[in-house]
């Protein structure tokens, strides 16, 4: 019996089971093998800080959402279409986000009295009649993944082990995905373990053909690729364009790249991929805190390296110091701050754009710092490459704002071409630059008011440098009132003096008549674009402006706020960016925040803005 | 700049071995900056300074290619006082700062400068991890036994009971012995001398700059104005040769002229007269012990009030550095493509799909 095929634009898939259920595995393979059949993609992990919290309860529920379309989108999409319920914890905890009509397909093996009782269920979902509004499919995934794999031999654990591939490859099926991916990515994967490679090979395939002959589906569905702009293109997360970008960073300055970090979610990613590149000539250092992780960057710094320290928040606040010090031995260095919720240890895995604030104003005496936030997954290769830029270029730290959500979210990136990158090349100090033959340290560039960098190593330059306060031109230690006045007002200029090297804000109102005007920063971009578009397409107008760096602000940012009658400012903290434009340009700005943990939903930011839109 | 000189061992010391040599002839008074020495009249740093600058000479590697980091407190300001390249960082962070630079630049003669507060106290953990890291660093902890810079209070190495601003009725804290922690810390060279002692000085920073890996010095250091004399019994004719353990290599370990060191059933060390024991009896110094239990014996030696101090090198165990193995790590994993090609290559690796 050939199946019906039926053609979709878009799908928004949620797979949901316990920790150990392998559900990042299995949504990731999906997401590959979506990427490697060309549509545009956009995804959303969701996991829990513990590694194996109790199973079948709510805490320990992991979850991995898909959206992926024949046209460009924006986000992993506000609510999923599909359900992929392993037990009844993920079946409670995810479909109070399911609109009316979704798919729910669940595990029938783990809806035992016991598991539901868990949870809190008094009867059952499954036969109570509460789903009623959905389709649900009832599939015993564990059983008919363990009778599958008799034959093999193989622990019975091992077989109920292998459940999700047999979903994946259910899925693979109903969405006509491309299989080879995903086989070739099990043989690498078990390479050593024959026995258990062929199970969940075999698993894979079991699902498939479930989908295949089963009347309970009925219809597959197909959604052609999307028309993205030509090139090659492959699957980003955030965190791994960011360790590209810095790679790429230091071949383009010509800087050997140096990564001082301490293992911390949801930044650790970039420290391993960093550490699997050293036929790139980058040595990673995994220090016993974030003190010396930052510490180390910066000794490497003054060495003549492309220095580079990776956190989140609270390893932020541990680097405040030696940040300071960066700022007053004016020293190039990267800073990279996957954000996450806080304060404190607060939710370790969940997305939170908070820091805002403290990478602005977070140290001690008048510090100020370049600040630069990433707009999407792909983006952070970018960013990582702009910090570069800045930081080299200025003799200055330099910090990222990236976030949980860009770090573990992914999405198609059309790889750029090596050639068409920008030059950073560096020019180190290598001559006396002072009378008699001397070197002054703090003589400074008079555009950029950068200082010469000068190297260990290079004779006749040899100079001290420290915390204690310079003296203008030979940096040797002054306590003169009017030196240090100038010298706090130098290094601002300097920070200030680099919008005029950054682009111009762009806004996108397509009308050009628009009234209000959404501004964010860093990984809303998706949310606040989705939703922009779901007001134009009911007729409202509204611009769009998406601020990448963040200190200094582009020149024409004053203008910009000026020329709209409202600016709605979305964020995930409690309205940093909008204090900060009340107090720069005396906006008063409609600061729209929610701190869940969670990027904004599309349809959540169009109501925002229509609203406005009404008023107006 | 991280070419070698390609010299063998005998053209240098062993930890220089990555760092170019120079023909120039320095004197001590290259390595004065123009710095005015801003310390108290009397303190100990001068008696270093005037031994480090008047040993640098002997390393036989070009000015530019050495770095001293340091941290916060009055020994810290060392940096200034020397007229090569060099950092004054932040309290406690020098080891860290120093890990980065000699981990990225093996053809650098890395010095770090700290004290009992700095070293000890706000940057112990910094110290004890490049210390078992075994980085190409040498670190000379200035010992005063007190907080100098923010006026007398109590350090890390005070003694129990101490009376100081923050301590009016007496210290609580027992101290660290900077020894023994070293040696718990995994260090291959630790060591310890007196700052009034020059020629003890210099034959121990000679000594710490010929071991490659960390190495890590001990300098007891008197604070005339907060802790006057506190190594008085040390220094004084008469009372010196009493207390004094001068460690040499291979040599009897010997406290003046009638008494030495013996070991007991377990490995404890203990003081004998000569005349009692037999001069057979007496220990011979090894450095180069594998264990560290006998050299963490011998740094117990001087518990409670400097009864028997040695002085000289405890422990002096080659083992592969850290910076030497990285540099391997990256040696082995390079290939013939270039960076540029080995980027494109990175950037396109993994599942790709292209679109027309």
């Amino acid at each position: 019996m050939t199946k019906q095929v039926q053609q979709i634009d878009r799908v928004i898939i949620r797979f949901a089971g316990d920790s150990g259920d392998g559900m990042q595995l299995t949504g990731d393979r999906f997401t590959q093998e979506t990427a490697s059949f060309g549509n545009d993609l956009s995804t959303l992990p969701n996991f829990p800080a513990e590694i194996r919290a109790p199973a079948g309860t709510l805490p320990g529920v992991s979850s991995f959402q898909l959206h992926f379309a024949d046209h460009d989108i924006m986000t992993p999409g506000d609510a999923p279409n599909v359900l992929v319920a392993m037990n009844p914890a993920a079946l409670k905890a995810n479909v109070e986000d399911l609109p009316r009509g979704a798919t729910v397909i669940v595990n029938t093996d783990e809806f035992t009295k016991r598991s539901l009782a868990k949870v809190g269920y008094d009867s059952d979902p499954l036969s109570d009649g509460s789903l009623s509004e959905y389709k649900v499919s009832q599939v015993p995934l564990t059983s008919m993944t363990v009778k599958a794999l008799e034959e093999f031999d193989i622990s019975k654990k091992d077989a109920q082990r292998a459940k999700n591939m047999f979903a994946l490859g259910l899925l693979s099926w109903m969405y006509n995905r491309p299989t080879e991916g995903t086989l070739g990515f099990l043989k690498s994967k078990f390479s050593g373990k024959p026995e258990i490679l062929a199970a969940n090979v075999a698993a894979f395939q079991a699902g498939w053909n479930f989908g295949e002959t089963t009347e309970d589906f009925a219809v597959s569905y197909e959604v052609k690729p999307a028309k993205l702009p030509s090139g090659t293109y492959r699957n980003i997360t955030g965190n791994l364009a960011i360790s590209y970008g810095l790679i790429a960073g230091s071949q383009l300055s010509g800087l050997p790249l140096f990564l001082g970090s301490y293992p911390i979610t949801p930044a650790s990613d970039i420290l391993h991929e960093l550490s699997r590149h050293k036929q790139l000539g980058v040595r990673t250092f995994q220090a016993e805190d974030e003190i010396a992780g930052v510490g180390a960057a910066l000794g490497a710094a003054f060495g003549g390296s492309l220095g580079v320290t990776t956190t989140s928040g609270p390893g932020m606040v541990l680097k405040a110091e030696s940040l300071g010090l960066a700022v007053m031995t004016e020293l190039p260095l990267l800073v990279i701050d996957v954000q996450r919720a806080g304060p404190s240890t607060g939710m370790p895995t969940k997305t939170e754009q908070a820091d805002l604030l403290m990478a602005m104003f977070g140290r001690n005496g008048e510090s100020p710092v370049p600040v630069l936030a990433p707009q999407s997954p792909s983006d952070c290769f970018d960013i990582a490459i702009e910090a570069t830029r800045i930081a080299t270029k200025y003799r200055t730290p330099v910090i990222v704002l990236s976030d949980g959500y860009l770090a573990n979210g992914s999405e198609p990136w059309r790889i750029p071409e090596v050639g068409g990158l920008p030059d950073l090349s560096v020019d180190f100090a290598t001559e006396p630059n002072g009378a008699d033959d001397s070197f002054q340290p703090y003589l400074r560039d008079p555009e950029t008011l950068a200082r010469p960098w000068a190297v260990p190593g290079t004779a006749g330059l040899e100079h001290r440098i420290g915390g204690i306060e310079k003296s203008d031109g030979t940096g040797n230690i002054s306590y003169s009132p009017s030196n240090h006045d100038l010298m706090v007002r130098s290094r601002q200029a300097k920070v200030d003096g680099i919008a005029r090297d950054i682009p111009e804000l762009q806004v996108d109102d397509p009308t050009g008549d628009a009234d209000v005007l959404v501004l964010g920063w860093g990984g809303t971009y998706g949310s606040i674009g989705a939703g922009v578009r779901r007001v134009r397409r009911a007729g409202g107008k509204v611009a769009q402006a998406h601020l990448r760096h963040l200190n200094p602000f582009p020149e024409n940012l004053g203008a910009v706020l000026g020329s709209y009658d409202r600016v709605v400012v979305p964020e995930i903290n409690l309205g940093q960016l909008s204090m900060l434009l009340r107090s720069r340009y005396l906006v008063d700005v409609i600061s729209y925040t929610k701190v869940r943990g969670l990027p904004f939903k599309a349809e959540e930011l169009a109501g925002v803005v229509q609203e406005v839109i009404d008023r107006v | 700049m991280s070419e070698s000189n390609g010299n063998g061992a005998d053209a240098g010391f062993k930890s220089l071995r990555l760092v170019p040599r120079t023909d120039t002839e320095y004197k001590m008074k290259d390595f004065k900056s123009d710095q005015e020495v801003r310390w108290c009249p009397g303190c100990g740093d001068y008696a270093i300074l005037a031994a480090f600058q008047g040993f640098l000479p002997e390393l036989g590697v070009p000015r530019e290619n050495i770095v001293i980091v340091s941290g916060i407190g009055c020994s810290s300001r060392f940096p200034y006082y020397l007229s090569t390249y060099g950092m004054h960082s932040i309290h406690g962070r020098a080891p860290a700062i120093a890990t980065g630079l000699a981990a990225s630049r093996p053809d650098l003669s890395v010095w770090v400068i700290t004290g009992d507060g700095d070293g000890l106290s706000i940057g112990g953990n910094h110290l004890i991890h490049a210390l078992r890291r075994n980085v190409n660093i040498n670190v000379l902890l200035f010992n005063n036994r007190i907080y100098g810079l923010t006026k007398g209070q109590y350090s890390p190495t005070s003694e129990t009971g101490k009376v100081t601003k923050s301590s009016p009725m007496g210290s609580l804290d027992t101290p660290f012995n900077p020894v023994s922690l070293a040696l718990g810390a995994e260090a291959g060279f630790v060591a310890r001398t007196v700052d009034s002692d020059r020629k003890h000085v210099t034959s121990v920073l000679r000594a710490a700059a010929e071991h490659e890996g960390a190495s890590f010095v001990e300098i007891y250091q008197n604070c005339p104005i907060f802790n006057d004399d506190a190594f008085e019994p040390l220094k004084d004719p008469g009372e010196r040769d009493m207390r004094l353990l001068r460690m040499e290599h291979g040599e009897p370990l010997r406290i003046g002229s009638d008494r030495g060191v013996v070991a007991g059933d377990y490995g404890e060390l203990s003081v004998a007269d000569v005349a009692e024991v037999g001069e057979d009896a007496l220990l011979r110094h090894d450095a180069h012990r594998a264990d560290p239990g006998y050299a963490f014996a011998l740094s117990r030696m001087d518990y409670p009030a400097f009864e028997h101090v040695p002085i000289g090198v405890f422990r002096d165990v080659d083992r592969p550095t850290y910076d030497g193995q990285m540099a391997d790590q990256l040696a082995a994993a390079r290939t013939e493509r270039g960076g540029q090609a080995e980027l494109a290559a990175l950037l396109s690796s993994g599942d790709t799909w292209t679109v027309d």
